[in-house]
């Protein structure tokens, strides 16, 4: 896959990930991404038919081990008061955000 | 130059053994406050230079120092690591002290609560200095992509220290701390110890716990330590280590003395060299290093042969498609709605998210974050992230198989000694390149310690980097120790 990243996809992109590019960002980071991803392209050399994928590195088996599960037991979490002397904003209950919805 | 040659080692200091220090107060030759004091001068005189710390937690130090020295009067039995001053690197919490992840987005955050690598030093009579400098979110190779400013290496001040985990290597370095926190997602413990010529530790992924981990890359993070000697990093990873019920992917694996471990003679130890770390690319100055070292260890009565490692090209792009992804996922949490840094003045939510975070994260940031999102969405996913995770298959079964026919392998640690401020941060790719010799333990879940090996002829560590097979730290710490006997 070496196609190239277009000012449309990293806009989209950027979209996704919530993140806004400011016009003079979009050029250097579409510049680094092409460049990038480009080299990224080499692993197409590897023939992988069949491989499966290794998301965790626990599912190598005997090598490392089995993944660990508790039982599903709820416990006491922190503190609300704690937890809202870091909000930015808050009515001491909840983490005040702006309108969601427009009217 | 005159004026190079000033900094050059003015600011190398190497910090005494844990077990000098350990003796003089359980004496109570020495207090753990007048340490801890002592500590703290030096870091108000060098830290402006270098950097290195950006926080610190002196109420906490000098109440856990009080609490030593006042069991070492009474003749109590003291834990491990009583009195012994240590830094935190900015991405692990400490409750209540700064937790800055290295970002302007979580400026002013300060956790409540700890995480249970800083816990357990605790409780192990450790007194936690302050939070280290790094790259933001660990991303990052030369601590030049801190939002505080870089660090500043202390072997030349005009260079790196390597990253993400800079402030953890150099503050060792330079005697601001015994020992520090670093962690490793790609190489950023082994790197910046090479680079500052100090011992550094890759644990097995799950040998220590990541809560309390400002998570990077989540199937890659490691926590470990940074030391100036091969057995008191095995003694640091022997208190860190341990199954942890708050981290899912901790292994129940029980934890050795490492250091006990590292104390065995390395006769008879098959030793594996890879080729594919000693192309086009290797310093040549790198090379010679490296080479004294592998030399040592012969010496020493280890057996060294070829082994292969074919895909090792691949890992660089590997990784960086598996790392990217897992880092888009981790940082989403980062909107400005329950902590840190959220932008004023946005009309609606979702501008709300979008101002915070372009405001907060740095460009590295904001580029791993866009790739990582690209490399997973629609249309995309199969022919990135899907193939990443196949070759990364690959690259650990190969890891397997070369184990089977050797105890450790050896390879530098970076193809290039600590390069100059700057020198590299127009390029991202070529930054990325340079952890070729790292990103493969990382993708394999293996563990490994950077050892000094020499410098190069003016005078820059040089660093080898031993692997052992999951859980095998001991044997990486038994050869590093032969190498590092060797005072190359």
């Amino acid at each position: 896959m070496t196609a190239k990243v277009t000012v449309e996809e990293v806009e989209r992109v950027a979209e996704l990930a919530h993140l806004e590019l400011k016009p003079e960002e979009v050029g250097p980071m579409l510049g680094s991404l092409n460049a990038i991803l480009d080299y990224m392209a080499e692993l197409n050399q590897l023939d992988t038919t069949g491989i499966a994928p290794l998301a965790q590195v626990s599912e190598l088996g005997d090598a490392v081990g089995t993944s660990v599960l508790r039982a599903d037991q709820g416990q006491p979490s922190l503190d609300r008061a704690t937890v809202m002397h870091e909000a930015p904003e808050t009515d001491q209950v909840f983490f005040k955000v702006p309108k969601v919805i427009e009217r | 130059m005159a004026g190079e040659n000033k900094t050059v080692g003015t600011y190398i200091q190497k910090p005494r053994t844990l077990a000098a220090v350990r003796a003089e107060i359980l004496s109570g030759n020495t207090k753990a406050t007048d340490l801890a004091n002592t500590y703290y001068e030096r870091i108000g005189q060098i830290n402006p230079r270098l950097n290195v710390y950006l926080s610190l937690t002196r109420d906490r130090a000098l109440v856990q120092a009080s609490r030593v020295d006042d069991a070492a009067k009474k003749g109590d039995p003291l834990p491990p690591l009583a009195g012994i001053p240590i830094g935190i690197k900015d991405v692990l919490v400490m409750k209540g002290a700064p937790a800055t992840a290295g970002s302007k987005i979580l400026e002013g955050y300060h956790p409540p609560y700890d995480a249970t690598a800083v816990a357990k030093l605790e409780t192990a009579g450790a007194v936690l200095l302050g939070k280290l400098n790094c790259d933001e979110f660990a991303m990052g190779s030369s601590n030049e992509n801190s939002a505080y400013g870089p660090v500043r290496n202390p072997v030349d001040t005009e260079r790196v220290p390597g990253g993400s985990s800079g402030g953890s290597a150099a503050a060792v370095a330079a005697n601001m701390a015994m020992a520090t926190l670093g962690s490793d997602t790609g190489g950023s413990i082994r790197q910046p110890a090479s680079f500052c010529g100090v011992v550094g530790v890759l644990p097995t992924y799950g040998r220590v716990s990541r809560y309390g981990l400002i998570a990077f890359a989540s199937s890659l993070d490691r926590v470990g330590p940074f030391a100036a000697y091969v057995r008191d990093a095995a003694s640091l990873l022997s208190v860190i280590a341990g199954h942890d019920p708050k981290d899912a992917t901790s292994s129940p694996a029980s934890v050795p003395d490492f250091a006990a471990l590292s104390d065995e003679p390395v006769e008879g130890l098959r030793i594996g060299v890879p080729a594919e770390y000693f192309a086009e690319g290797l310093d040549a100055e790198v090379r010679t290093a490296i080479e004294k070292g592998i030399a040592a260890l012969e010496a020493a009565g280890c057996k060294v042969k070829p082994v292969s490692l074919p895909s090792t090209r691949y890992a660089v792009p590997t990784y960086y498609l598996v790392a990217t992804a897992e880092a888009s996922a981790n940082l989403a949490r980062f909107d400005g709605v329950r902590y840190g840094y959220r932008s004023p003045e946005s009309e609606t939510l979702s501008a709300m998210y979008n101002h915070s975070r372009d405001e907060g994260f740095g460009a590295e940031v904001k580029r791993r974050i866009l790739l990582g999102t690209y490399a997973l969405s629609a249309g995309y996913y199969d022919a990135y992230y899907l193939k990443a995770q196949q070759v990364r298959r690959l690259l650990a079964e190969e890891y397997l198989r070369a184990f089977a026919e050797v105890d450790a392998i050896v390879t530098p640690t970076s193809p290039i000694p600590a390069f100059k401020l700057g020198e590299k941060s127009g390029d991202p790719l070529a930054m990325y390149l340079a952890d070729i010799y790292t990103v493969t333990a990382s993708l394999a879940g293996i563990c490994g310690v950077n050892v000094p090996c020499g410098a190069t002829g003016s005078g820059l560590p040089v660093g080898m980097q031993v692997l052992a097979a999951h859980m095998n730290e001991g044997t990486a710490f038994r050869v590093a120790r032969a190498v590092e006997a060797a005072e190359l």
